[in-house]
């Protein structure tokens, strides 16, 4: 994949947390590329470093040592204020709770983050409006988080980490707290926003749900163990019964 | 399951001719169980032969058009309210396996169990592709969420195993060094 087309690109990533005889690498020289309109799930048991690699990803924790690059730039070599910037117009997060503000509506949700980065009211509200429609919530704009149902705030999230020029969807568990059918619609949602040209990459302990992404990746004591090939062959299907 | 009860079922709703139910099957199963034509007339004689169903009338296209009897109707009923248990549920292949391994030293029994985590995960990602290609046939996608949910249970056993093998083979250094400790 050439870097014109890699969306995130993590390049010998480690995180060391405490130093010397009580040091603990959270993630070890790990590697990761992910292109526009790809899925990539990462998966692993507690402590394996899925959460660390997401938030080392978004620009929120900076590795030990290694790059990680966003839609071109480097963000080790950006300023705390740009850094920012890049994460408010390049980087969405999806979490498990929703994390949305009660007190504002659907729509001053996904809004939110275009208004805080200096964009005009009516152009925000115009592109939040397109989001939502985006994650089939037309029409429920004016509906405060209490009034929704899970499926539905989780949705509303997804809108609001893809508003503006968003090119990357960083999830972590979005369908823990969902039912079944609920969780897979959701997923479609993700899968959809890829289709669109995001790069999404999706934590999940649910083998199930880790199954839509185009590539899932085994992280084990911070260490890429394996990962699926994107191409299967048709013969894993056949011979059961 | 068997094709014979699937077709029967089948024929329980409508009359049908052999290519139809071979069709309706693969379509209801969700693509999941492609059948020969040699297969599905073998099946019909045989519910023929136990007059579960009858030759009903050929249609104008020359097909013989099968109709369920008053006898195949009640193994219908019958086996649609028996508990479907998967056979040999007793002892699964992948779990004497994995058990067996985790007892073989020369064995790295974390990647026995990443081998079979992988395969589950890229079938599931294969159900789930089909699953997607199928959007709007509920029928076909319910098939397909079966198998889903039932690879998804084995994945979580696997987790679950080599949670269980991490721990007491942790268990057991310890007590060794506790042991070598006490011998000093």
């Amino acid at each position: 994949m050439t870097s014109a087309e890699a969306v995130l690109r993590l390049e010998g990533v480690s995180k060391v947390y405490g130093v010397d005889k009580a040091a603990v690498a959270a993630l070890d020289d790990v590697s990761l590329t992910v292109g526009a309109g790809e899925v990539v799930a990462i998966m692993g048991t507690s402590g394996s470093g899925k959460s660390t690699l997401l938030t080392i990803a978004g620009g929120l924790l900076a590795p030990s040592s290694g790059s990680v690059t966003v839609s071109g730039t480097q963000i080790g070599t950006l300023g705390r204020r740009e850094l920012s910037r890049l994460r408010r117009q390049r980087v969405g997060f999806v979490f498990q709770d929703f994390n949305l503000i009660p007190g504002l509506t659907a729509l001053e949700n996904v809004a939110l983050p275009l208004e805080l980065d200096g964009v005009s009211g009516g152009t925000a509200r115009s592109e939040a409006r397109r989001a939502l429609a985006a994650v089939d919530m037309r029409g429920r704009g004016r509906s405060f988080p209490d009034d929704l149902s899970g499926g539905q705030q989780q949705r509303v999230a997804i809108a609001r980490a893809m508003v503006g020029e968003r090119s990357l969807i960083l999830a972590d568990e979005p369908t823990g707290a969902l039912d079944s059918v609920t969780g897979d619609g959701v997923l479609a949602t993700l899968r959809a926003r890829a289709t669109d040209g995001a790069a999404v990459v999706l934590v999940t302990h649910d083998a199930r749900h880790a199954a839509w992404a185009d590539r899932i990746v085994f992280l084990r004591d911070g260490r890429i163990a394996d990962q699926t090939s994107a191409d299967l062959p048709e013969s894993l299907l056949t011979g059961r019964p | 399951m068997s094709v014979k009860m699937g077709f029967l079922a089948l024929l329980d709703g409508d009359s049908a001719y052999g290519y139809q139910l071979k069709q309706e099957f693969e379509a209801r199963t969700g693509g999941s169980w492609p059948l020969n034509v040699g297969q599905v007339y073998t099946t019909l004689d045989r519910l023929e032969r136990d007059g579960l169903v009858a030759r009903d009338r050929t249609d104008d296209d020359g097909h013989v058009v099968f109709a369920i009897t008053a006898a195949g109707h009640g193994e219908v009923t019958s086996w649609l309210s028996t508990a479907s248990r998967a056979p040999g549920s007793d002892r699964s292949e992948l779990a004497v396996k994995i058990a067996l391994a985790s007892t073989l030293p020369q064995v790295d029994i974390g990647a026995v169990i990443q081998a079979h985590r992988k395969a589950a995960i890229e079938a599931l990602q294969e159900l789930t592709r089909a699953k997607r290609a199928d959007a709007n046939d509920l029928v076909g996608e319910l098939v397909l969420e079966a198998l889903a949910f039932r690879t998804e249970a084995e994945v979580r056993w696997l987790d679950h195993a080599e949670a269980r093998i991490l721990q007491a083979r942790r268990a057991s250094d310890d007590g060794t060094f506790k042991e070598r400790k006490a011998r000093k």
